[in-house]
């Protein structure tokens, strides 16, 4: 299987040598510099805990108990991996040790049990109408995706964010939840058709209506 | 699988996300691009799903409390004066302490209680003045913990960085070369930093945190 993806992601650049730097430093005592060895990443760290614990609060602390972690464990972090994707599968790791503990997602839980593999039909929509990247810009918009996002089942969510969001590969997101590669893509899959219709009938809903497109851009 | 050059819209469904990350076969590759000149309903699922995909991949749909660069940069820089603790309190009255049980002939009293704890390796001498936050690394089959390089570390490869206070609590001791300066050959009981560890036995870390 060819490695990340070919046609969407841009491609997460490894270790800039100022990183690497970093990093040796760090691991040879100068601790003063983690900060700004992670500070790149921290957005990333507190969505992918924000993706498993759900609640602001929560999430917060786990990032910054995953980076206090990191910190101690600078160490073991071997160079022929990304940085940035350690620090998000120990996230990940203390995200899931967090809500073990507190079983708040047993509900949830008993959900993943079921319709894994059952047949799923896309909306049919005649047309595509794009939203353009720049509509990032409004709040509005940004919140109205997090809604979408948000009202996915864990399961389907979890793997989405990890990939989509995060740019793990699928073995690495498969690593850090600990499921295999092939529920990775059908879950994968799911999460994206799912997201897809939503958007689709939040247009219908008026959601975007007041995104500027260019004159001539086909509407529907 | 499907065996000649058509495919149907149903397996495009289930297709759909490997076409997108590359992960499907040449030849079912361009059956799905022939698929998509004919079907407007098909195509219109790929540009949609692509959408999604860019849409929520772009850096601005991660948000982030306000303020929360700062709370953890405060965090990180509280846990690096932990470290820099070397049981100063301890020594600051201990000294007088030792003196008034000199003076009071107390010292048969206190080392009659004092109650020596099983130490794992036969090499192995009571630490104290480690701080408890000190990265260490122990390895697979052996019971010394270390600092990190030193050269008598057992399977090397096999090795797992922790704090000392973690290392004490998982029962590994203080190695007699790399440790010395933190060793001390009289037999005292309980050290400050077995005391601590025992006092807090539910803050071990996972012996894996993350892969690579």
């Amino acid at each position: 299987m060819p490695e990340g993806n070919i046609v969407l992601n841009k491609p997460v650049p490894a270790g800039t040598s100022h990183e690497l730097e970093l990093i040796d430093r760090v691991q040879r005592g100068e601790n003063h510099l983690f900060y700004e060895l992670v500070r790149p990443y921290e957005r990333r760290v507190f969505a992918a805990a924000m993706a498993i614990l759900r609640n602001e609060s929560d999430a917060e602390d786990v990032a910054q108990e995953a980076m206090l972690k990191a910190l101690r464990a600078i160490r073991q972090f071997r160079a022929d991996a990304r940085f940035s994707t350690w620090l998000i599968q120990i996230t990940v790791n203390e995200a899931l040790m967090r809500r073990r503990k507190e079983r708040s997602g047993v509900m949830e839980a008993i959900d993943d049990r079921r319709d894994e593999e059952s047949d799923y039909a896309p909306r049919d929509f005649a047309d595509w109408r794009e939203i353009p990247s720049e509509a990032l810009e409004r709040k509005e918009v940004r919140q109205r995706l997090a809604q979408a996002l948000a009202s996915l089942d864990r399961k389907y969510r979890e793997v989405f964010v990890l990939r989509d969001m995060e740019q793990l590969n699928i073995q690495e997101t498969a690593d850090a939840l600990g499921i295999s590669i092939a529920s990775v893509k059908t879950r994968l899959l799911r999460a994206r058709l799912m997201l897809r219709d939503l958007l689709a009938a939040g247009w219908e809903q008026g959601w975007f209506s007041r995104l500027p497109f260019e004159k001539g851009t086909k509407p529907w | 699988m499907v065996n000649d050059n058509i495919v149907n819209c149903e397996h495009v469904w289930r297709e759909i996300s490997n076409y997108l990350e590359g992960d499907i076969e040449a030849s079912l590759r361009a059956r799905m691009d022939q698929h998509f000149q004919t079907c407007s309903a098909c195509r219109s699922l790929l540009e949609g799903t692509r959408n999604v995909v860019q849409l929520y991949g772009d850096e601005r749909m991660i948000e982030v409390p306000s303020g929360f660069g700062s709370r953890l940069q405060h965090r990180l820089a509280q846990s690096r004066r932990t470290p820099g603790r070397s049981w100063s309190p301890w020594s600051a009255w201990l000294v007088p302490l030792a003196a008034l049980l000199l003076i009071t002939g107390g010292v048969r009293i206190a080392s009659s209680r004092t109650v020596p704890q099983p130490l794992l390796s036969a090499h192995a001498q009571p630490a104290r003045d480690i701080p408890p936050d000190m990265v260490v690394v122990v390895s697979a089959d052996a019971k010394e913990f270390h600092v990190p390089g030193c050269e008598f570390i057992h399977n090397k490869d096999r090795e797992r960085t922790l704090t000392a206070k973690e290392a004490v609590q998982q029962g590994y001791v203080p190695c007699v070369r790399c440790m010395r300066k933190y060793l001390q050959t009289a037999s005292a009981g309980r050290t400050s930093l077995e005391m601590e560890a025992t006092s807090q036995p539910d803050t071990a870390a996972p012996k894996q945190d993350g892969g690579e």
